[in-house]
């Protein structure tokens, strides 16, 4: 089953600075009583977003209208805490295509690889740097290709490369599926079974 | 043969395949499944036209999302209901177990997974929530994972996991009196803080780790998650066997004299190496709360929060955290006032947990302006503290015992704390809104829940315990 394919995103940034972003904050628990993998983004950073009377937060980076974009650049730790699937499902549904942090929640980035989220890791002082261009020149385009691994900030050219797993490269470059994978490999699972009640 | 970490040896003999430059293939030997995370899981199996490759190896339980009263009438809320009874008609289809609302064996999925006796040593169990590492205590490696993996274990039995580094963490010494494992966990997380162990699974060893009940060791490993951990395990011992002996003995497990050969040879090799090691002492540990807005930001119940300098780069989000919470930096919040407790959870919802807020709150009566909130873990936990009579002395001390469910630890039934309000709870997460909309959340031990119930306030045990 072919799933979205990633190549070559070029896009502005929406930023959001805050370290620790966790996934109650990016999808809220009451909104995890969906069967279906739509819908989600309507209520991403709801808390955020609306206020307690469901007035917009003008304060908030999704509500103001100059920062727009398909990558959200987020201060380190981002999406950590539970492990609902819906956090990713809730961010590409609003529009996001890649996620550019300093550091990544471990289920989080399995998630975000697992339905064509890119998570890109660029260093720690960069990070700041491109923050504090996007907060200053909110039409700052950056440039992100996935085969060559490059990230490139457009203004300036300066460019730097991102590691990713060579296997999920290549699922997301081609809209492979692990479960595809997986199930093209059955008999090596039926032998290992065997092999170990053979042990026991 | 190189010394190995116990860890290895768990995930290198469950290795299927090791793909060049990608993840394992991990073979799964038990899945849990609950509503919340499940539903997109069997859409996806249905859209593919396959069916699920082992059916008996994946058990499923009605947990995050039903009520803890009246369960016996109908869920009220219609997204609930919809989302329990769609986990029931994919059991009903797919040949799974599942142990819907009111079933004798019901609970939170990581308090029954053990009390099956499903959780055992050197296997690899997942299910799609974080706290899975709790089945880690019985040294097993358990980590949660998101609805396409759950689709993937469905599926294949199997998961593609890039393998972890290794961490260990060694608390050696006694204990204080009135300090649990949950203040333990909570200590080593300040310490680390809420990222610090990302990308690593841990094995907790050391004298205080060992003295600790397998209910104890749950509640450590649950929190593994909280650091960041892939996961955390316990090698198995006597404690573990002793443990698991009462519960086969009632299961009755045909081969259980021979697995109980096999684990014996469960344990970190001599001279084995772990990419990172942490060394703490238990006798330093004092009862913890948590002051902010994530599992890192605890400190000793009497202490000082930090000045807002001390953050360095993260300051913002620590004033923004500490201004959440209505505290001030450099504030003592001991004897601060409370408005909810709750007793409850995957961390601290055991037998052991309600016997000792029973035991505690014996004799004395609850502060009049607190609302408790006391959700046993599973049925099984529930009908043990009625048999035990913890009901009633919860009943005179004016505390109600509920039914099993998680309850107000993520809130998504109707247990919320409201807008403001201070909750001391024995959960797992102090998130912003974790408990609800605006929430004020203060992570701790039972035993500190306890203490703050009867006084109204936020209160060391250990003050009570001598009176």
């Amino acid at each position: 089953m072919l799933k979205v394919k990633f190549n070559i995103l070029e896009s502005t940034c929406v930023p959001l600075p805050l370290e620790n972003t966790d996934t109650d904050q990016i999808i809220p628990a009451r909104f995890l009583s969906a069967t279906s993998r739509e819908g989600f983004g309507e209520n991403l950073f709801r808390d955020w977003r609306y206020d307690k009377t469901g007035n917009k937060n003008e304060e908030f980076v999704l509500n103001n209208p100059k920062f727009r974009g398909e990558i959200l650049v987020a201060g380190k730790n981002f999406g950590c805490g539970s492990s609902r699937e819906h956090a990713v499902w809730a961010i590409a549904d609003y529009g996001f295509r890649a996620v550019v942090s300093s550091f990544f929640a471990d289920i989080f980035r399995n998630n975000s690889l697992n339905n064509g989220l890119l998570p890109v890791v660029v260093p720690e002082e960069f990070l700041k740097r491109l923050l504090a261009m996007i907060r200053e020149f909110p039409d700052t385009k950056v440039r992100i290709d996935l085969e060559k691994q490059d990230l490139i900030l457009l203004p300036t050219g300066e460019s730097l490369k991102f590691e990713i797993n060579p296997y999920k490269k290549e699922c997301l470059l081609k809209g492979l599926d692990d479960i595809d994978y997986l199930l093209n490999i059955k008999e090596m699972i039926t032998a290992y079974e065997f092999r170990n009640s053979l042990r026991q | 043969m190189t010394p190995a970490t116990l860890f290895d040896k768990i995930w290198d003999s469950h290795v299927v395949r090791s793909i060049e430059g990608g993840p394992d293939v991990l073979y799964i030997d038990r899945h849990f499944i609950h509503e919340v995370t499940s539903p997109q899981a069997f859409d996806g199996l249905r859209t593919r036209g396959i069916t699920v490759f082992r059916p008996g190896k994946t058990t499923a339980t009605a947990d995050h999302n039903i009520p803890t009263k009246e369960q016996e009438l109908p869920i009220k809320d219609e997204l609930s209901l919809k989302q329990v009874e769609t986990l029931n008609h994919n059991c009903s289809e797919f040949g799974i177990e599942y142990f819907g609302i009111n079933h004798p064996k019901n609970g939170i999925v990581h308090v029954v997974g053990p009390e099956l006796g499903y959780t055992l040593p050197g296997t690899t169990i997942v299910c799609g929530d974080s706290h899975t590492s709790t089945h880690g205590a019985f040294g097993a490696i358990a980590f949660g994972i998101g609805t396409s993996e759950v689709e993937m274990v469905l599926a294949s039995q199997c998961v593609l996991q890039p393998k972890p580094k290794k961490l260990k963490i060694t608390v050696n010494g006694s204990l204080q009196k009135g300090v649990t494992a949950k203040d333990i966990i909570l200590y080593i997380i300040s310490k680390i803080s809420a990222g610090g162990a990302t990308g690593y699974f841990v094995e907790y060893c050391g004298t205080a780790i060992e003295a600790l009940s397998m209910e104890g060791r749950m509640t450590i490993c649950n929190m593994s998650i909280e650091m960041g951990a892939r996961g955390g395990l316990i090698a198995p011992d006597l404690t573990t066997y002793e443990y698991l002996n009462r519960i086969h003995s009632v299961e009755s497990r045909p081969d259980f004299k021979s697995l109980l050969l096999r684990w014996r040879s469960l344990k970190s090799d001599e001279g084995c190496v772990f990419d990172r090691e942490l060394v703490f002492d238990a006798s330093k540990i004092r009862p913890m709360i948590t002051f902010g807005t994530n599992p890192g930001m605890g400190m000793a119940i009497d202490d000082t929060i930090p000045g807002a300098e001390s953050q360095g780069e993260g300051k913002a989000s620590f004033l923004k955290s500490i201004d959440y919470m209505g505290f001030k930096p450099g504030e003592k919040i001991l004897g601060h006032p409370i408005d909810y407790v709750f007793l409850g959870s995957c961390t601290n919802g055991r037998i052991e947990d309600l016997r000792a807020f029973s035991q505690f709150v014996k004799g004395r009566k609850k502060a009049p302006g607190v609302t408790a909130l006391i959700v046993p873990g599973s049925k099984r936990v529930e009908q043990q503290a009625i048999r035990e009579g913890l009901d009633k002395v919860l009943k005179d001390a004016g505390f109600e015992l509920r039914q099993p469910g998680c309850s107000s630890c993520l809130a998504m039934n109707e247990d919320k704390i409201p807008a403001g309000k201070y909750a001391v709870s024995t959960s797992n997460r102090n998130f912003e809104g974790r408990q609800g909309p605006g929430s004020r959340t203060l992570l701790a031990s039972p035993l500190t829940a306890a203490a703050s119930a009867i006084t109204g306030k936020i209160t060391d045990p250990a003050d009570l315990l001598n009176n």
